[in-house]
């Protein structure tokens, strides 16, 4: 393919550099520099997908943030991308894209047929149509709209790419590199502040790149890449292009994704792909331009209509011509710039301007170069399907309500200017109220919300010298008062050409027994009658006429759209465009990936993986681990082909019979420390903990202000002043901020230190009638006999020179110890455990065998203590002391709390002795009652006992205490279960707790 | 993301922080006598208030100490934050 439309010589682009890609699995080549769009255009390709609604031809209509509609899907190093614009991908060899929308193909869519009756698919037809009948929105119409709509395929795949997110403070953030942005920088720069200049294109200078303006004595571009080298070499400036700043939000924070490998063809060794950065900047200076704002004709959609911006950019930025019978359609000066670069590229535009007889320089200038101008002419309709072929035009009254006699003209694109609408998205985000500036028909910043400043063209100012008189000022500044800085910069003289006052003309009225669908949202397939029927139908607020018609929404955010749609609406309804308001803008202001929003916090990297120093000794012998909150816990160890069934039963059995050891390094601890440290634990616990003396622990339960149990352990006295807490793996961080508010804010006046412990000390629980056996050998010199270390006692031990913390606890129910030693030591512990235990049977087991242990024990646990159970419902109601105050302690007075037949713990047997109930069942009495059958309880852990053989289960469950000896039934919908059970003591086994005391 | 001064750190971001409810809540003295009302009014009832309000966090990820921040609920300006220790001037 030759480059028809490519300039012989000008632009940007690196000439020396070939680049090939494919387009639709056409092959083509284009320049280093260039975009997809530009490259395609130099190729003479117009058509490059179909609209969403309609499934019209869509060419390019801007060359940048601001194109509503020529996406495409990306291929790139094997993976594929959707929702790309074309005019803001950079090209790079062997891309590949395709176009979106289309099925089968982009020249044959059967979905156009929607265009022939687009009758059918007015505003709101989708909530209108697809209601009914209900039965035909899965099978018809989803499968359908699903296929004929959308914007692009997401992969299925695992993205190998990588993310990276940033924090980072600055003094100054600024964003967008035109005039505005690189003069604040600059003067900002010199009163040394820190500032982030950001570029959302790959080259810098925004509009100076494509005007004919002189600053100094150096072209805009010239005086644009001098400035930025200058602060490239700068230390407190970081100036980043390919970066948009794309959020505004609270206290100054802004986000801003920095696409670093887009561009080239595979993401470079140690590079991520896009990094998404988190700034925090003292002052915001907004200086995001503006976009053009279309005027709205018939078939305004047809491919070779576009902003007359964007084909000036094609020509200066790329040396691509976008037509060579061009047609500019204007309404003020812009498109006579337009005009006059394609006159200098050898090109004869016919310019139709809607006003009657402007006076400029500009004008002038075009007038001296020949080239043809139509004044009061409008363009009626752009005639040809895939591209423009002609246009129909016609000279409009000075009302501009009654058009002449049509004329149809020959050309093959149609630039249109409808005048400059501000980039106000980011100043609307941070909470600015906007207002309406008459002279531009568009919305500017008002007062500051928050520290943010707009500038230039997005403040609606539109002279380069006034822009960046405003723009130098205001970064010294506000970069003085941070840096107590004052190094002024000499204003340089500038040259620009002056132009006449725009016309307010937005819109092409239709001629007599025509019906052209004029569009006001190109992404969103809108059109004045879809507005014109909203609002016939009671549609008011814009708001919802937005929601209606999908005015403005998507990705493109009402871009180029926003400004013509409330012109028609204030039209309609007979108010000014102030009085209508615009909708809200959100962030983002262009679509951002995925991929970069999550950054590295992508699988086993979303969560910190907590393992505890024995892990190793678990994984060589053959543990099947399970999350357990933040931590990695054995859940069984494995031996030949046993299942987790199996291998648990086993492990719980040889615990009953003679010895076990479990990891129990990730229960919470917590250190308490302090003069004061009984009273606190008198306080927290519900029980009595002033008289407990030195070497002793003792259970507690500690309660909500709400009365709901909070969590339960035991507490150890080290010494006079010292104390070891242990809470529930889970509850650990919730039980420290606990303790620390009653410390800080509600009795300041106890002295207590409290600190987590949890990670210091590596514990190992000892359980089985044997493990006094076991622990007789671990510690020789230690009197570890039924009196030297009674059940609830606590001794320190000498572990073969390793100083260890001896607590003689239980939840296994069993004769047990828990050994603690510092983490460091954890392993060496583990080890001399399972040696010494060799001959006493000694096997690990994990956290299924101890919660078949914990459950036919009656030992509550998580699943009991799940945040809505006071302690009388899980039998704990001894625990509560009469003689003092605790947390909670005044409302277990409340009535339903103390009702007769308030819900108890108890346990449940299957009759069958066989069936295993599933956790979560409800318990019934009447297993055929009507629905809704009412519920007495749930069932909150299920094991096998291995003590009985046969199923046990915990339930909490209503009337508790008068339930033991009854039938009932268990049923678990989820599992389409039906097992009549028996209602026993939630106390399975060993019920007067001998066992933990022999 | 809010922007909090711990009287303690400095500057911080809202993410090093948790959100611990209205600030000016008194808990009633232990083995005090009291109405059903006035604990109900402890525990349960809470001003949903649409501008200033006293309210606690605890820089969780910093210095773990309970702090009062005042922030404008509908806003979020934040007017004052002050150490646990000192006193609300309502
Ligand atoms: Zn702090």
């Amino acid at each position: 393919m030759t480059q028809n439309f490519r300039l012989e010589s000008g632009g940007l682009i690196n000439r020396s550099k070939k680049i090939s890609f494919k387009f639709n699995g056409k092959n083509y080549f284009g320049y280093e520099g260039d975009t997809l769009a530009s490259a395609l255009i130099a190729n003479g390709v117009h058509l490059i997908g179909r609209s969403f609604k309609y499934h019209r031809p869509r060419g390019f209509f801007g060359a940048g943030v601001d194109e509503p509609y020529a996406i495409v899907q990306l291929y790139r190093n094997g993976e594929t991308e959707p929702n790309i614009k074309a005019t803001e991908q950079e090209l790079f060899e062997g891309l590949e894209a395709k176009s979106v929308n289309c099925w089968p193909s982009v020249n044959f869519d059967v979905g156009a047929i929607n265009n022939f009756l687009k009758i059918f698919l007015p505003a709101g037809f989708y909530y209108k149509t697809f209601m009914w009948p209900k039965s035909f929105w899965y099978k018809i119409y989803e499968p359908f709209i699903r296929k004929a709509a959308g914007l692009g395929t997401a992969s299925i795949k695992h993205d190998k790419e990588r993310y990276e997110h940033k924090y980072e403070y600055c003094d100054l953030l600024i964003t967008g590199s035109g005039p505005s942005g690189l003069a604040s920088a600059y003067s900002a720069a010199k009163n040394g502040a820190k500032v982030i200049l950001a570029e959302d294109k790959s080259r810098f200078g925004g509009t100076l790149l494509t005007s004919d303006v002189n600053i100094g004595n150096q072209s805009g571009k010239e005086w644009a890449d001098s400035i930025v080298s200058e602060l490239k070499e700068m230390s407190n400036v970081t100036i980043k292009n390919r970066s948009q700043v794309f959020g505004y939000y609270d206290h100054n924070m802004l986000v801003m994704s920095e696409r670093i490998s887009d561009h080239l063809p595979k993401t470079k060794k140690y590079h991520p792909k896009q990094k998404l950065w988190y700034i925090r900047a003292k002052e915001v200076l907004i200086s995001s331009g503006s976009i053009e704002r279309p005027i709205v004709f018939g078939n305004n959609d047809t491919p070779g209509v576009m902003l007359s911006s964007a084909a000036k950019e094609y020509m200066k930025v790329y040396g691509v011509l976008v037509g060579k019978k061009p047609l500019v359609f204007t309404n003020n000066d812009s498109g006579y710039e337009t005009a006059i670069e394609f006159k200098k590229n050898g090109i004869n535009p016919i310019i139709l301007d809607t006003r009657k007889e402007p006076r400029s320089e500009i004008i002038d200038e075009a007038k001296n170069m020949n080239i043809n101008i139509k004044n009061s002419y409008v363009v009626v309709a752009a005639q040809g399907y895939k591209k423009v072929k002609s246009a129909d035009i016609a000279k409009i009254s000075d009302d501009k309500e009654k058009l002449g006699s049509i004329e149809n003209i020959d050309c093959d694109c149609i630039c249109v200017s409808g005048f400059w609408t501000p980039t106000i998205h980011l100043a609307s985000q941070s909470g600015n109220k906007t207002k309406f500036k008459e002279e531009i028909d568009a919305f500017v910043p008002g007062i500051s919300k928050q520290n943010e400043k707009t500038l230039g063209a997005a403040n609606g100012i539109f002279t380069l010298e006034e822009t960046l008189k405003d723009s130098f000022e205001q970064g010294n500044r506000l970069s003085k008062k941070i840096t107590n800085n004052d190094n002024k910069v000499s204003f340089p003289n500038v040259v620009e050409k002056k132009s006449a006052v725009h016309d307010k003309f937005w819109c092409v009225p239709l001629p007599k027994g025509k019906n052209y669908k004029r569009f006001l949202d190109f992404q969103n397939d809108v059109a004045v009658s879809d507005i014109e029927i909203a609002l016939k139908e009671g549609y008011r607020s814009i708001e919802h006429v937005k929601r209606y018609t999908t005015l403005g929404m998507a990705t493109d955010q009402g871009k180029t759209s926003n400004l013509n749609g409330l012109q028609l609406v204030s039209k309609i309804e007979n108010k000014v465009v102030p009085a209508v308001g615009h909708t809200t803008f959100r962030p983002p202001y262009t679509p951002v990936s995925i991929g970069a929003i999550v950054g590295r916090e992508v699988g086993k990297h979303s969560k910190p993986t907590r393992k505890s120093p024995m892990h190793s000794w678990h994984e060589k012998n053959n543990a099947v681990f399970v999350d357990a909150g933040v931590w990695l816990r054995p859940r069984y160890y494995k031996r030949g082909d046993e299942n987790l069934f199996e291998a648990s039963k086993r492990e719980a059995k040889n615990v009953r019979t003679n010895v076990g050891v479990c990891d129990v390094t990730t229960l919470g601890k917590i250190d308490i420390k302090g003069p004061d440290a009984a009273e606190l634990l008198n306080r927290v616990y519900t029980n009595a903990w002033l008289k407990l003396p030195v070497g002793k622990a003792r259970y507690g339960v500690m309660l909500r202000e709400d009365g709901i149990v909070m969590d339960d352990g035991t507490t150890t006295r080290i010494s006079e002043n010292h104390y070891h807490m242990t809470t529930t793996t889970a509850q650990a961080a919730n039980v420290l901020s606990h303790l620390e508010y009653y410390l800080q804010l509600v009795w300041p006046e106890l002295n207590v230190n409290v600190v987590s412990t949890t990670e210091q000390w590596a514990g190992a629980a000892i359980a089985g009638p044997k493990s006094r056996d076991v622990l007789k050998k671990l510690f020789p010199k230690s009197d570890v006999t039924n009196e030297g270390l009674p059940f609830m006692g606590y001794i320190e031990g000498d572990l073969f020179g390793v100083k260890a913390k001896i607590f003689r606890i239980s939840f296994s129910g069993e004769l047990a110890y828990e050994v603690n030693v510092e983490s460091d030591y954890g392993y060496y512990m583990w080890e001399k455990i399972i040696e010494i235990g060799e001959e006493f049977g000694i096997q690990p087991y994990g956290t299924e065998a101890l919660s078949t242990l914990r459950i036919e024990m009656g030992h509550v646990a998580g699943s009991e203590l799940d945040g809505r159970t006071i302690p009388y419902d899980n039998s704990l109601e001894g625990l509560l002391s009469k003689k003092k105050d605790f947390i909670g302690k005044r409302s277990l007075t409340r009535k339903a709390f103390a009702a007769e037949d308030r819900q108890k713990i108890v346990g449940v047997v299957p009759l069958d002795k066989k069936t295993s109930i599933p956790e979560g069942s409800h318990l019934v009495k009447d297993s055929n009652a009507p629905l809704p059958n009412p519920k007495l309880g749930y069932i909150s852990a299920s094991c096998w006992s291995v003590e009985h053989d046969n199923p046990f289960s915990l339930a909490i469950l209503k009337d508790g205490k008068n339930m033991i000896g009854k039938k009932l039934f268990v049923m678990s919908p989820l599992k389409n279960k039906v097992i009549p059970v028996e209602i026993v003591s939630s106390h399975y086994v060993d019920p007067k707790g001998e066992r933990v005391r022999s | 993301m809010l922007y909090i001064k711990c009287p303690h750190c400095g500057m911080r971001s809202q993410n090093e922080f948790s959100y611990g409810g209205d600030a000016t809540i008194k808990r009633p003295e232990l083995g005090k006598e009291i109405s059903d009302q006035d604990w109900d009014n402890f525990v349960y009832n809470r001003k949903s208030l649409r501008g200033k309000h006293w309210e606690l966090w605890q820089h969780i990820s910093g210095c773990r100490q309970w702090i009062k921040v005042e922030r404008d609920t509908a806003t979020h300006e934040i007017f004052n934050t002050l150490k646990a220790n000192e006193e609300i001037s309502l």
